[in-house]
């Protein structure tokens, strides 16, 4: 028997996808051994969200009602608490930038081994996890030896929960120590919205770090051009200044949906895969076939990018 | 005031490579100063160079003796000094995790007594994305994590931070010193290092701290993860590949193109 404890995202009034995966990875975490799956809410509106959350598989919502957004210093008090009281054998929390932000201090506090951006989870006698090294070039798996684990798990590997289920919703309150919160949200800000929207463009041509330099921008400029595209970039190019950041796309960038998305010497990072893979159709043309781009394109040219580009624009010149 | 900065070297692999058992084969291992540390590196240069005050920036870093050619980028750049966490120890371990990190991590800032710790958002190589969060929890600092934007009021006791949030939001966030932060790359331009700065690493200190130099023993570095396999992922790619000279595969993903409607106005 293992229970688990996952810990769900909203932001600005809605529940992230992330939170819908996680019911799946949980379901399945004490599908193998047995045991409960636990949701915590924290807060918001945290009786809308357990409402929405309401889900087959999941046993018992705890709702928080502390605060409207995410503050990292009430989450880990928050998760400590309850976990201190379910005992759970998991905390399951997600891999987002929120994640990043309080998980490792719930596991550190909770005094228990973290494992993060899980992109497989099994539970056989022990939890083994399995992820991904250097830059996606090496999978890897590894055994958690302890009793309890806090894993956080990546977005967009686990199909969102839909049926509807009749969970237990109670409402969990703790002593918050205002003295521990020592960190104030202020805001937030939309970046870059300027003259051009890559969501819109139908065809995508977007630069990578492969491009090297500055001035082979315009390169890639012209294959744009010439096909009616729009150039959009990874973030490497955006964080040297050389496009602006509304040419981003990616988890911190933009998600882009075009019928043709022509990825040129980008090695497709997960971060970057994630605001793209929804494009109908995905060209990569890169020098390493081992790129992780090459898994999820349909058409795919092994070749330096400063040969093949201009031979592609005089294809269309 | 001081401020610490956390620095890895990481280990990139080649394009071709073979595995070692656990490991990949050290002879398709290029290694390199992590990329999001350079940016916490620049971060804490640029804080020292505008203070009006003192300000003295150190790098720690966990690696054996190789990893100092790496950690002199960092002196060069602008750090005044280092420290190396080695231990025979560590020689045999295959993942060390988060929580080991923590531990010896921990020990230095109560040796060094930073005001501020920058770190990098995540190492490419094992990609925990955790040790600073980790870290500040354990010496009760306040942290932020995936931060884009500094602006610190030291005076005043509080960092300004811009976090890097999906989608193109940012939050921000008021945290109280003293924090860690973990910097995301743009936050700022990494200088390149100059000849003089070159020259000038050779002579700074990178200071080799064994466990027992932090009070430390060898359980400091027990892990509860243990790596059980390390393989190449099966490819899933069912793309399309266009063979040939570049001409060829230009003029076959052209007429691709085409048929699809791509280019023909
Ligand atoms: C919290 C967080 C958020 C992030 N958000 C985003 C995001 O929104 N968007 C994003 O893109 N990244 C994002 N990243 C960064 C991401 O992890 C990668 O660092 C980034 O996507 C790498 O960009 P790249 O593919 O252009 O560069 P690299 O990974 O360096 O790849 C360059 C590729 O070019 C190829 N190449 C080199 N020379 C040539 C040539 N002559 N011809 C053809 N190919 C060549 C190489 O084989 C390689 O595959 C984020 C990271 C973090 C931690």
């Amino acid at each position: 028997m293992s229970d688990v404890l996952a810990v769900v995202e909203h932001r600005r009034g809605s529940l992230r996808d992330v939170s819908f995966e996680l019911v799946t990875a949980g379901a399945d975490l004490v599908g193998d051994t047995g045991g409960d799956l636990h949701l915590a809410v924290i807060g918001g509106d945290v009786d809308a969200f357990a409402e929405e959350l309401s889900l087959a598989g999941v046993d018992a919502i705890h709702t928080v009602a502390e605060g409207d957004e995410f503050n990292h210093d009430v989450y880990v008090q928050a998760v400590a608490a309850l976990s201190e009281e379910l005992d759970p054998t998991y905390v399951l929390m997600g891999n987002t930038v929120n994640g990043l932000d309080y998980a490792p201090a719930v596991a550190e506090r909770l005094d228990r081994p973290l494992v993060t951006d899980a992109i497989g989870l099994q539970n056989d006698g022990g939890l083994v996890v399995t992820r991904e090294m250097y830059a996606s070039k090496v999978e890897s798996t590894v055994e958690v030896d302890a009793d309890r684990a806090a894993v956080t798990v990546r977005p967009g590997e686990w199909d969102a929960a839909e049926e509807p289920g009749e969970p237990a919703v109670e409402a969990f309150s703790f002593d918050l120590d205002e003295s521990r919160v020592r960190s104030r949200v202020t805001g937030f800000e939309e970046v870059g919205s300027g003259d051009v929207d890559i969501t819109d463009a139908d065809v995508l041509v977007s630069v990578g770090r492969g491009i090297e330099e500055e001035e082979n921008i315009e390169l890639v400029q012209e294959l744009a051009d010439a096909l009616g595209a729009t150039l959009s970039s990874s973030r490497p190019i955006v964080d040297n200044g050389w496009l602006p950041k509304d040419r981003q796309v990616g988890q911190s960038g933009k998600v882009v949906t075009p019928k043709f998305y022509i990825a040129i010497g980008i090695s497709g990072a997960v971060q970057h895969v994630a605001g793209m893979k929804g494009a109908e159709n995905i060209v990569a043309i890169n020098t390493d076939p081992d790129a992780p781009i090459f898994d999820i394109a349909d058409y795919g040219i092994v070749g330096d990018l400063f040969e093949v580009v201009p031979e592609l624009i005089e294809q269309f010149e | 005031m001081k401020v610490l900065v956390t620095v890895k070297e990481v280990a990139e692999v080649e394009e071709d490579f073979e595995l070692d058992g656990l490991r990949v084969a050290d002879q398709y291992l290029d290694y390199d100063l992590n990329e999001w540390d350079e940016y916490a590196v620049e971060e804490a240069v640029q804080i020292a160079e505008e203070s009006d005050d003192d300000v003295e920036v150190v790098a720690v870093t966990i690696g054996p003796e190789r990893s100092e050619e790496t950690i002199r980028m960092a002196l060069a750049k602008g750090v005044d000094r280092a420290v190396r966490v080695w231990d025979d120890a560590l020689d045999g371990v295959d993942l060390l995790d988060v929580g080991a990190k923590t531990r010896l991590l921990s020990a230095v800032v109560e040796e060094e007594d930073p005001d501020l710790v920058l770190t990098g958002v995540q190492a490419n190589d094992d990609s925990f994305g955790a040790t600073g969060v980790s870290l500040a929890s354990a010496i009760d600092f306040e942290w932020a994590a995936v931060v884009n934007a500094l602006d610190l009021d030291a005076d005043g006791g509080v960092a300004n931070v811009r976090r890097e949030l999906e989608g193109g939001v940012e939050e921000l966030t008021e945290v109280d010193l003293p924090a860690v932060l973990t910097i995301q790359t743009g936050i700022n331009e990494p200088r390149y290092a100059s000849l003089r700065g070159i020259r000038q690493a050779q002579s700074k200190e990178i200071k080799p701290l064994a466990l027992s130099d932090l009070g430390l023993d060898a359980a400091a570095v027990e892990s509860d993860l243990v790596l059980t396999d390390v393989y190449e992922p099966e490819t899933e790619s069912d793309a399309t590949y266009f063979e040939g000279d570049a001409g060829e595969q230009a003029a076959d993903l052209a007429t691709v193109l085409r048929e699809k409607g791509v280019g023909a106005q």
